[in-house]
């Protein structure tokens, strides 16, 4: 356990390295303006505001749009939209099936898949062994076989596997990649797609991610709205109940 | 439920449970015992069959998948167990115990069909999920090889 932990990107680890990270992204902002205006005159300056504090995640949940409501600026708010987000898209449950070579993952870290299959030019396997030769439109608890209709792997270009939050934000706005989705497409896709939807109820003793396709779809719609701000390259979301 | 499929072109009309595996289907109802139960997990690609001409696990696939469509079990493969596969398996005595044996050429075949002539890279990922416990597997690429008449000489 301890090597597979050790193994995870810092953004999937628990706790409080993510706190850390997070705090002090939007400390070093909240901590500028403090400075400015300790610059300004002869009044004393006003107590630290510190960075806004979000209310914990309930366990299993998402922060909602409104909870961010408490980060004025647009930017900083757009940013940090995106981090919550991204306790989803960086999941095992999503990450396993956005390799960037030819070999779904399984399991919480990221073990090949077994049997060994491979991509194929579709992303739907090769003759004789495609994703649709054992995996079907919903899931066989009495086999363990995950399954959810048209069962098939992500193109390469939206790899997400070991890949830090503000990297999949720069791939999501850059249509070469999505296959040449727009932001609106993609909070449609995950709020509707059947895959994205297996996610959150993936059957046997697999961990879902927070939230649901309803939650994640309004933090992105969100995001998009106050701009579709990335966050910066090594900051990973807030810490929130698994 | 009365769920109608054809097998190997024979039409059926089975009284079972939708979720049945459709392996138990073949095996119990209708008898056709060449398939064979492995793992039960989709694991081990014993008991590979084809729908609608695509290669499936039969113990991971409902009954109720295969409603309306056509089954192709090793028994149906060829009139006379005489399809180029089946000919290059004996010729180059590709099984030893035998019991994967059916679940590796209804695997190849679905490759062929598909690719005529495959490289030993691509037969070697279109049979990666077909286990072999006697370790046959040089043999059984040999005997793709030559049925696809690419080389596989004994």
């Amino acid at each position: 356990m301890e090597r597979a932990a050790r193994s995870r990107p810092a953004h999937l680890r628990p706790g409080r390295d993510r706190d850390r990270v997070f705090v002090r992204v939007l400390g070093a902002t909240a901590a500028l303006a403090a400075a400015a205006g300790a610059c300004g005159g002869g009044r004393p300056p006003p107590p630290p505001a510190g960075p806004p504090v979000l209310a914990p995640a309930a366990a299993g949940a998402l922060r909602s749009p409104d909870d961010f409501l408490a980060i004025a600026d647009p930017a900083a708010r757009s940013r940090a939209l995106f981090l919550e987000i991204s306790r989803v898209l960086t999941h095992p449950r999503c990450v396993n099936c956005h390799p960037a070579d030819d070999s779904p993952r399984q399991g919480d870290d990221a073990l090949r898949h077994d049997p060994p299959v491979a991509r194929g030019p579709d992303g739907r396997g090769v003759p004789g062994l495609h994703c649709g030769s054992c995996h079907q439109d919903r899931n066989l608890d009495h086999a363990r076989v995950p399954g959810a209709p048209d069962w098939h792997l992500a193109p390469a270009t939206m790899a997400w596997l070991g890949v830090e939050p503000a990297a999949i934000c720069l791939q999501l706005k850059d249509p070469a990649r999505t296959g040449g989705k727009g932001l609106p497409a993609i909070a449609h896709h995950l709020e509707h797609d059947p895959l994205v939807a297996w996610g959150f109820a993936p059957g046997a003793d697999r961990a879902a991610p927070p939230g649901s396709p309803a939650a994640v779809a309004a933090l992105a719609r969100a995001w998009i709205e106050t701009g579709a701000h990335c966050p910066p390259p090594t900051a990973t979301p807030a810490g929130g109940a698994p | 439920m009365t769920i109608s499929l054809h097998v190997n072109g024979q039409a059926h009309d089975l009284d079972a449970d939708p979720d049945m595996p459709l392996l138990w289907a073949l095996r119990d109802l209708l008898g056709l015992t060449g398939t064979r139960y492995g793992c039960g997990e989709a694991h081990c690609g014993a008991c590979t069959v084809h729908l609608d001409g695509r290669a499936v696990r039969a113990c991971v696939t409902p009954l109720g998948r295969a409603a309306g469509r056509r089954v192709l079990t090793i028994e149906g493969l060829s009139p006379d167990g005489r399809h180029p596969l089946q000919a290059a398996w004996v010729e180059l005595a590709v099984p030893q115990c035998g019991f994967c044996q059916a679940g590796q050429i209804m695997c190849a075949a679905a490759l062929l069909a598909a690719n005529p002539r495959p490289s030993d890279a691509e037969i070697d990922r279109s049979l990666a999920g077909n286990l072999c416990r006697c370790g046959t597997y040089t043999r059984i690429r040999a005997a793709v090889k030559k049925a696809a008449g690419t080389g596989g000489g004994p």
